[in-house]
C-alpha cells in the first residue's frame, strides 16, 4: 500500500483484501478439552484477543479461523472435518496444544484418540504445549497473520490448494499431507 | 442411537435438532438430540463419547505416580481437586498395610486444602460465569475470568502451570510455598471478596437473570438422591451432604466445613432445587472456600528444612512403597467442585495399578438431563446445562 498526498491510498486489490483478512480473523468457538479453557482465557480480559480483530463466532459459516483446541477423538474427527468444510474459503486452521498436534499425552496408550488433527484437516500453524500459554497462542496467531498477509485471493496463491478428500476420510489417510510443510 | 428416537409425526410440526457436539452452550463436546414441537421440547437425549480418551485404561499402563498428570485431564477446570482425589486414594491403599503406611506431613495437608479450595473458587467462577454467559450476560463471565487469572498466577508461581498442575503428589505436594505466598494468597482473598460483591450486584440480583432461572427444572431431594446427583447439584435440592464434612479426609475434619443448601432462593417463583438454587449454592460455596483457605493458612505449620518432616515438610518418602504396594482394593471419595470424585483402585502388588476407576459428578448430572428436559422450552435447555456445570471429559474420561 502506498500513501499519496491528502489521504489518497493506492493499493492492489489483492493486497487490500489480504490486509482486511489479516485484521479480522474471526475464529470459531470450538473447544473440546483442556486447551479450550486456555482459549477462553485468551479471549478474556487479560489477553483480550479482541484487540487483534479476533472475535469468536459460534458458527463455522461466519468464521475464517478454526483453532482446534483440545483432544480430537476418532468419534469427533469426522465432525471436525464437517465443521471445517462448512467454513468459507479462505479458511485457516491453528492446531493448539499437543493433543491436536500429535495426540499428546494420549498418543501412546489411548485407543480412541486421533494422533494429530492434521490427518483430517490441513493445519497452518501448530502450537506446542499442554496446554499452550495464552501468549503462545497469540504468538501462533501472529505467525498465521503473516501467512494470511501473503495470501492472494485473485492472483497466484502462494500456498497449495487444499486437498479435499472424502467426507469420512478413513483413519490413516492424510488429506493434509500434500500441503506444503507448515511453518 | 437415533433410530429409537423416531417418533410419529402426528402434528406435522415435529422437529429434530442436533445440538452439538460443537455448540458454545454445551460446554465442550456434549451432543443433545432434541425432539421439539415448536418451542416445546418433547425429548432430549444426551449423546456422549466425543471426548473419550481412555484415561482409565491408561491408568493400567503407567506407574502409580505417573497417573497423576492424567487426573489433571479428567477434570481440567479443577485439576488440583482431581489430583487430590487420586492421591488420597493411593494413600488409602498404602495405608491398608502397616508395612507401607505413609503419613502425609501436616504442612502438606494444609497446602492441599489451600490449593484445593483456591481451585474450587476458580472452578465455580467459570461455572457461574459460563452460566450467565449462556443466558446472554457476557460481562459477569469476564469478571469471573479476571479473578480466575489471579488464582492462575498464584498456581503458576507455585508449580509452573496455569491449568494442568500436577501439584498434589502421592504423599504430599510437589513444591513448598514460594517466598511471600501466604501474603499473596491472603491479599488475593481480600481483593476477591470485594470483587465478588460486585459480581453479585451485576448478575445474582439481576432481575432478568433471576426470572430466567427461577422455577426452571426443579429437582426434589428424593429425585436428586434417586438419580445419584452429587456435590452442589445435590445440595441445591436441599440435601445436606458434603464429603468434606461427613466423611472428612485430610484436615477437613478440623476445619468445620459449613454446608450451604438450596432453599428456593429465587423468591416467589422459585422452587427448591431449581436452576437458580444450583447457581446460588455455588456462590455460597465460594464464600465458604474463602473462609476455609484463611483457616488453613492460620493452621499452616512453619516450614521445616527436611521435605519429609512429619510436621513442616511437604512430601513424605513414598518411592519404596510405590514399587511394592499392598494388594487389595480401595474406594475413596472426595469432594470436588462438581461433586464427589471417587476412585476405585485395585492393586495386584505391582508397580502399576491393576485397575483405576473414577466416578465423577458430571457423569451423574448428565444422567438426569433426559428426565428434566421434557416439556420445557427450548431456551431452558441452555439454562439447565449451565446450571449443572458439566465438564465433558469428566463424563467421557
Ligand atoms: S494438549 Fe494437554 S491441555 Fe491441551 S487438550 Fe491435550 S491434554 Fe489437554
Amino acid at each position: 500500500m502506498k500513501a499519496a498526498e491528502d489521504s489518497i491510498v493506492t493499493t492492489a486489490v489483492d493486497e487490500f483484501l489480504a490486509w482486511g483478512k489479516e485484521h479480522s480473523l474471526f475464529y470459531l468457538l470450538f473447544a473440546t478439552a483442556c486447551c479450550g479453557i486456555e482459549l477462553m482465557q485468551t479471549g478474556g480480559p487479560r489477553y483480550d484477543v479482541d484487540r487483534l480483530g479476533m472475535i469468536p463466532r459460534a458458527t463455522p459459516r461466519q468464521s475464517d479461523l478454526m483453532i482446534v483446541a483440545g483432544t480430537i477423538t476418532h468419534k469427533m474427527a469426522s465432525r471436525v472435518r464437517t465443521l471445517w468444510e462448512q467454513m468459507t474459503e479462505p479458511r485457516w486452521v491453528v492446531s493448539m496444544g499437543s493433543c491436536a498436534n500429535s495426540g499428546g499425552p494420549f498418543s501412546k496408550w489411548s485407543y480412541s484418540v486421533l494422533n494429530g488433527v492434521d490427518k483430517y484437516i490441513p493445519v497452518d500453524v501448530y502450537i506446542p504445549g499442554c496446554p499452550p500459554r495464552p501468549e503462545a497462542l497469540i504468538d501462533g496467531v501472529m505467525a498465521l497473520r503473516e501467512r494470511v498477509r501473503r495470501y492472494r485471493t485473485l492472483g497466484i496463491r502462494d500456498r497449495d490448494p487444499y486437498v479435499v478428500a472424502g467426507h469420512e476420510a478413513p483413519f490413516g489417510s492424510h488429506p493434509g499431507k500434500e500441503r506444503e510443510a507448515t511453518r | 442411537m437415533s433410530s429409537d428416537l423416531l417418533i410419529e409425526n402426528q402434528h406435522g410440526e415435529r422437529m429434530r435438532l442436533s445440538m452439538g457436539p460443537q455448540h458454545p452452550a454445551t460446554h465442550g463436546v456434549l451432543r443433545l438430540l432434541i425432539d421439539s414441537d415448536g418451542e416445546v421440547v418433547s425429548r432430549a437425549v444426551p449423546d456422549q463419547g466425543y471426548l473419550h480418551r481412555a484415561i482409565e485404561k491408561i491408568g493400567e499402563c503407567v506407574e502409580w505416580a505417573q497417573f497423576v498428570p492424567y487426573t489433571d485431564r479428567i477434570d481440567y477446570v479443577c485439576a488440583m481437586n482431581a489430583n487430590l482425589a487420586y492421591c488420597v486414594a493411593v494413600e488409602a491403599l498404602l495405608n491398608s498395610d502397616p508395612a507401607t503406611a505413609v503419613r502425609v506431613p501436616r504442612r502438606a495437608e494444609c497446602l492441599r486444602v489451600i490449593v484445593a479450595e483456591l481451585n474450587r473458587i476458580s472452578s465455580h467462577l467459570i461455572a457461574v460465569g459460563a452460566m450467565a454467559m449462556d443466558l446472554g450476560a457476557y460481562t459477569p463471565f469476564l469478571h469471573g475470568l479476571a479473578q480466575r487469572e489471579a488464582v492462575n498466577d498464584i498456581f503458576e508461581k507455585l508449580c509452573g502451570q496455569r491449568l494442568t498442575y500436577n501439584y498434589v503428589t502421592i504423599g504430599g505436594v510437589a513444591f513448598d510455598l514460594y517466598p511471600g505466598a501466604e501474603q499473596e494468597i491472603a491479599s488475593f482473598l481480600d481483593r476477591f471478596e470485594e470483587e465478588f460483591r460486585r459480581f453479585n450486584q451485576l448478575i445474582t440480583n439481576n432481575r432478568i437473570f433471576r426470572e430466567r432461572c427461577a422455577g426452571v427444572a426443579p429437582v426434589s431431594a428424593e429425585e436428586a438422591i434417586a438419580w445419584g446427583l452429587v456435590g452442589p447439584n445435590l445440595r441445591a435440592s436441599g440435601v445436606d451432604w458434603d464429603i468434606r464434612r461427613d466423611e472428612p479426609y485430610g484436615i477437613y475434619g478440623e476445619l468445620g466445613v459449613r454446608v450451604p443448601v438450596g432453599r428456593g432462593y429465587a423468591g416467589a417463583r422459585g422452587r427448591v432445587g431449581d436452576c437458580y438454587d444450583r447457581y446460588v449454592v455455588r456462590l455460597l460455596e465460594i464464600e465458604e472456600s474463602v473462609r476455609l483457605i484463611r483457616e488453613a493458612l492460620r493452621l499452616l505449620p512453619p516450614k521445616a528444612d527436611k521435605p519429609s518432616d512429619p510436621l513442616g515438610g511437604h512430601q513424605a518418602d513414598v518411592g519404596k512403597q510405590l514399587r511394592k504396594p499392598p494388594r487389595g482394593e480401595v474406594r475413596v471419595r472426595t469432594e470436588a467442585p462438581r461433586g464427589e470424585m471417587g476412585y476405585v483402585i485395585v492393586s495386584d502388588g505391582g508397580k502399576q495399578p491393576y485397575r483405576v476407576r473414577c466416578r465423577t459428578g458430571s457423569f451423574s448430572a448428565v444422567g438426569i438431563f433426559e428426565h428434566l428436559m421434557r416439556g420445557i422450552f427450548l431456551a431452558d435447555i441452555v439454562t439447565i446445562i449451565g446450571s449443572f456445570d458439566i465438564v465433558v471429559p469428566e463424563i467421557d474420561r
